[in-house]
């Protein structure tokens, strides 16, 4: 018994020290953005100072951050979507292959995407400049993610057969694509929006490289802060980060989560 | 619940059925099915039953030549959407976003029928069902059965011009099943409705249908009631595929059937027979003096209100024959037995 609060204990608090691993940094991070003055420490007292700088001077870069990733968000859904159900339907070598194929955007560094992009089309003045470019790039990028959960969802119900019992019923392609396929895979589209959001709210790498002066999105904003100025500003940058993209995360997740299912015994009518 | 629409006289002509990677799934078959009428479709696993029954549904299309008829008209093109027919999947295929009433009004709502009008049929099938406490249930909810009578409600509210079935009871355990078969069986008789019934299990081929099909690597071996296919098989695939069948080898010598164990009569012998079939019903045992054929019991069962009972006559396989329960048997111990030549059949 003894041994067994023991071997618990340790266990926990095994645990609690990867959890505050984790967790102490973006604390301490979060509470430097509170900061009067970093250097002397919390006793030089709090400051919404650095927030509200952060806000004036980076205010775009977080509008353009959010809608970059709800115009993601809805590209890869448009795209994703019907391209998992096809390939979920064609269960031929071809579909395997765009399978695997699929995964090569995440796979290649997102500066050699970037740089590919801005090969073909950098002498497209307008498009260059324009967010629209990025989001070209957080498409790219995403959209594996939102087929991939999709497709897993897709291929665990038995699609073929539920199709062709509304097809009895007289339910032609359209019907039963928007009554029967796409409630059924509810949980995947969920799951594969809040891959994409994520995603596409943090991507540094290739936004990088694809933003103009103009074009700033949140991480790469948070970026120049680190880079140019007070170390105070950058980390209210992180704490206003955290304050957008949490509750938006959380939103996702409680519509993700499947609704419970009740156990019913077996009975039979007489 | 009346049917609303007049049952549907399904005709196949010359449908076979090729898969893409060169399966021949289907030799050319030309079946009737009479407007009203319960065919069912027995055979063991991979004769083709289902794809028949995917062809007259209208999810699959059978080889170029081969055409469907319904009433006369030429169906062959038509997707299943468009053909009017009920369908219920071994698998169910319930909806699972949608609650059982949902399930049922599916097909009504495709039609457009008015909400009033989607919840009084939807009522009317959950009754007939004997489902009305399930109405607001998620199809994961319920149990085998459930499901089994939510499918059948959902195909019958459409009220379609005929039912097809695949393997419904198949997933059920015995004593379900057997309660389920009742309930189809009446509620066909009941709706008039044209039905396609497919299964692997004779009982119920049996039980159900109007008309049995038994289908044998992708051909029909015989068409007919359940009673001529049971005492008139018209192959010995058939012969051995449904019920018990004994076999016997011998000649015919003087109008008499001489085998090994003895010799029987048999007025309407043909006069090539060598081998003589008949059911474990028509052998009885016979006490007398000078039975027909003699035998030795090579083992009994008791079944409870019978006997099985499996009697070495010299032959490769014993023979198998029923008597009543009370009599007690020891394996090894000699016996006489006869046939009632009605019951002997050549193939
Ligand atoms: N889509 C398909 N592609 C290739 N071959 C198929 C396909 N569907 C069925 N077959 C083959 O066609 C033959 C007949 O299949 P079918 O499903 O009609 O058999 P069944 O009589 O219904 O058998 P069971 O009792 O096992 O359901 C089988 O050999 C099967 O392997
Ligand atoms: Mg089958």
């Amino acid at each position: 018994m003894a041994e067994r609060r023991l071997l618990f204990s340790l266990q926990l608090g095994f645990t609690l020290v990867v959890c505050a691993f984790l967790i102490v940094p973006v604390i301490l991070s979060m509470l430097a953005g509170l900061t009067a003055n970093y250097l002397s420490g919390v006793q030089s007292g709090l400051t919404l100072r650095w927030v509200g700088e952060v806000w004036s001077g980076y205010r775009e870069t977080i509008f353009l951050s959010i809608g970059i990733s709800l115009c993601c968000l809805a590209g890869t859904l448009v795209l994703g979507v019907p391209a998992a159900y096809v390939l979920a339907k064609r269960q031929s070598a071809l579909s395997r292959a765009i399978e695997e194929l699929l995964v090569m955007p995440v796979a290649v560094p997102g500066l050699a995407t970037a740089l590919a992009l801005i090969v073909t089309y950098g002498a497209a003045g307008a498009f260059r400049t324009s967010w629209s470019f990025i989001l070209v790039g957080h498409v790219l990028f995403t959209l594996p993610f939102m087929v991939r959960s999709v497709l897993a969802v897709l291929s665990a119900i038995d699609l073929k057969t539920l199709e062709e019992g509304a097809a009895s019923l007289g339910a032609g392609f359209a019907q039963r694509f928007f009554h029967i396929v796409l409630p059924n895979c509810r949980s995947g589209i969920l799951a594969g929006s809040l891959m994409v959001v994520t995603l596409s709210m943090g991507e540094f790498n290739m936004t990088w490289l694809l933003h103009t002066p103009l074009t700033k999105t949140l991480p790469v904003g948070l970026a120049d802060a680190y880079a140019s100025l007070r170390l105070e500003i950058g980390s209210a940058y992180t704490l206003v980060f955290f304050l957008m993209i949490v509750p938006l995360l959380l939103a996702l997740q409680a519509l993700t989560r499947p609704r419970p299912v009740k156990f019913v015994a077996e009975e039979e009518q007489p | 619940m009346t049917q609303a629409t007049k049952p549907l006289a399904i005709r196949l002509r010359n449908c076979a059925k090729t898969f893409a990677d060169g399966t021949r799934a289907l030799q050319p078959l030309d079946l009737d099915i009479g407007a009203g009428e319960t065919v069912v479709f027995l055979g063991p696993s991979g004769c083709g039953k289902t794809t028949t029954l995917r062809i007259i549904a209208g999810l699959e299309r059978p080889d170029a030549g081969g055409s469907v008829l319904f009433d006369g008209e030429d169906v062959t093109a038509l997707p299943i959407e468009a053909r009017h027919v009920g369908m219920v999947f071994q698998s169910y295929a319930l909806f699972p976003n949608m609650s059982v009433a949902e399930n049922i009004g599916y097909g009504l709502r495709i039609r457009r029928l008015t909400r009033s009008e989607i919840a009084a049929r939807v009522g009317e099938m959950l009754a007939m069902m004997r489902i009305e406490a399930l109405a607001d249930r998620r199809v994961d909810q319920l149990s085998g059965g459930q499901r089994q009578r939510v499918a059948l409600a959902r195909a019958l509210a459409v009220r379609p011009r005929a039912l097809l079935l695949d393997e419904p009871l198949t997933a059920l355990d015995a004593k379900l099943r057997d309660s389920l078969r009742l309930e189809i069986d009446g509620l066909l008789r009941r709706l008039g409705i044209t039905a396609v019934y497919v299964t692997h299990d004779q009982a119920e081929a049996m039980a159900l249908g109007d008309r049995i099909v038994v289908m044998d690597h992708g051909r029909v071996a015989q068409v007919g009631r359940p009673r001529e296919i049971y005492q008139r098989p018209a192959t010995r695939f058939v012969a051995d595929f449904i019920g018990t069948m004994n076999r016997l080898s011998g000649r015919i010598e003087q109008g008499r059937f001489v085998t090994a164990a003895g010799a029987l009569a048999w007025p309407e012998a043909p006069a090539d027979a060598r081998e003589a079939l008949f059911r474990p019903e028509d052998v009885a045992i016979d006490d007398g003096a000078n039975p027909p054929l003699r035998g030795t019991v090579a083992a009994a069962f008791f079944l409870g209100d019978r006997t099985r009972l499996f009697v070495d006559v010299g032959g490769e396989r014993p023979l198998v024959i029923e008597t009543e329960a009370r009599r007690d048997f020891a394996r090894g111990q000699a016996i006489g037995l006869r046939v009632d030549s009605r019951g002997l059949m050549a193939l």
